[in-house]
């Protein structure tokens, strides 16, 4: 399945939200994280199926004025 | 005290924490401040540079209430969901609202801004949004639900200071009891002192301290500054008159005679 992942091309075997930050090292990390351009809480990652397409965004804090 | 949403606040300078030269400058610099209230953002996060993991062990040292913002987002609805990334991320429910309509300006979208403002609101944000000093988005920025408005000075990082003064008097004059924060091109401690003596109730810099040649000096500078303006502003200024008036008693001015010529 190819997602674009922060902007980006990217290929994933994960089913859901959850086991593509997991396998990106997140599982602990402060991320946030949106899909298609909306919210997805941390408590519904687990729920949120990934289909072919799919815009995730992975974010953290940074530096901001 | 600077009440903001209920908190109250001593220092009346809220600081930006980007473009330091080092993390430990940006430490000193918000120490130097006085702040209470720093800025932060939210970026795309890189499995391998891990970048925002670090940044967030600096800023829980710092123990300032964080306000996060939605910098570079271009429509309500990118600012809505990085607002809710941002509630989640740093467990406020304080949002500096920026929805941006022009990159040469960053001059805030104002219809964008309103909408954002409402649905945040609905949500239970408390939303500071970055707007214009125009009446007309600020009256409609609070039937939103905005309980602080956050005016720009001048462009984002120009440096240029209040370079729509009559407006800003205006807007000061017209919102008494909203907490009133000038966010945006304040370059100068001078530029931080006239907007505190207008009667503004904070002001939020970043570029201003963390470009100068010594940051953590120019911070204590603006600590400086903004308690002296509010200080002023609460003793009441003076009105401008046209012509002289001596300070001197006149009455008693040795060889004082009437001039009868004119």
């Amino acid at each position: 399945m190819k997602i674009l992942l922060n902007g980006e091309a990217f290929a994933t075997d994960a089913k859901t939200l959850d086991e593509l930050c997991a396998g990106l090292g997140f599982a602990e990390a402060k991320i946030a994280t949106a899909v298609n351009g909306s919210f997805v809480a941390a408590s519904s990652r687990g729920a949120t199926s990934l289909a072919d397409a799919d815009e995730i965004e992975i974010v953290a804090p940074r530096q901001g004025g | 005290m600077l009440t903001l949403y209920g908190t109250s606040f001593t220092s009346r300078l809220l600081l930006g924490t980007a473009q330091y030269p080092s993390p430990e400058s940006l430490k000193l610099a918000v120490e130097a401040s006085g702040a209470e209230i720093v800025t932060v953002s939210l970026r795309r996060e890189s499995a391998r540079a891990r970048t925002g993991q670090g940044f967030w062990g600096l800023i829980e040292e710092l123990g300032c209430r964080v306000l996060p913002n939605t910098a570079g987002c271009r429509t309500a609805k990118e600012a809505i969901a990085t607002a809710n990334m941002a509630r989640e991320l740093f467990g406020t429910n304080w949002i500096k609202l920026e929805v941006i309509a022009n990159d040469d300006t960053l001059q805030p979208d104002l219809f964008g801004l309103v909408e954002a403002a409402a649905a945040l609101s609905a949500e239970g944000f408390q939303v500071l949004p970055y707007t214009t000093e125009d009446l007309s988005a600020a009256e409609r920025l609070v039937a939103a639900g905005c309980g602080v408005l956050m005016p720009w000075a001048a462009p984002i990082g120009s440096a240029r200071g209040l370079i729509n003064r009559e407006a800003l008097k205006t807007l000061r004059a017209y919102f008494p009891d909203i907490p009133l924060v000038i966010d945006a091109g304040i370059g100068t401690p001078s530029h931080a002192a006239e907007a505190m003596e207008m009667g503004y109730d904070a002001v939020l810099l970043n570029t201003a301290i963390a470009k100068a040649g010594d940051p953590v000096k120019m911070a204590a500078a603006f600590a400086k500054v903004v308690e002296a303006g509010r200080l002023a502003f609460e003793a009441g200024l003076i009105e401008p008159r046209d012509m002289a008036s001596p300070s001197t008693p006149v009455a008693g001015t040795p060889f004082f005679k009437i001039d009868h010529a004119s």
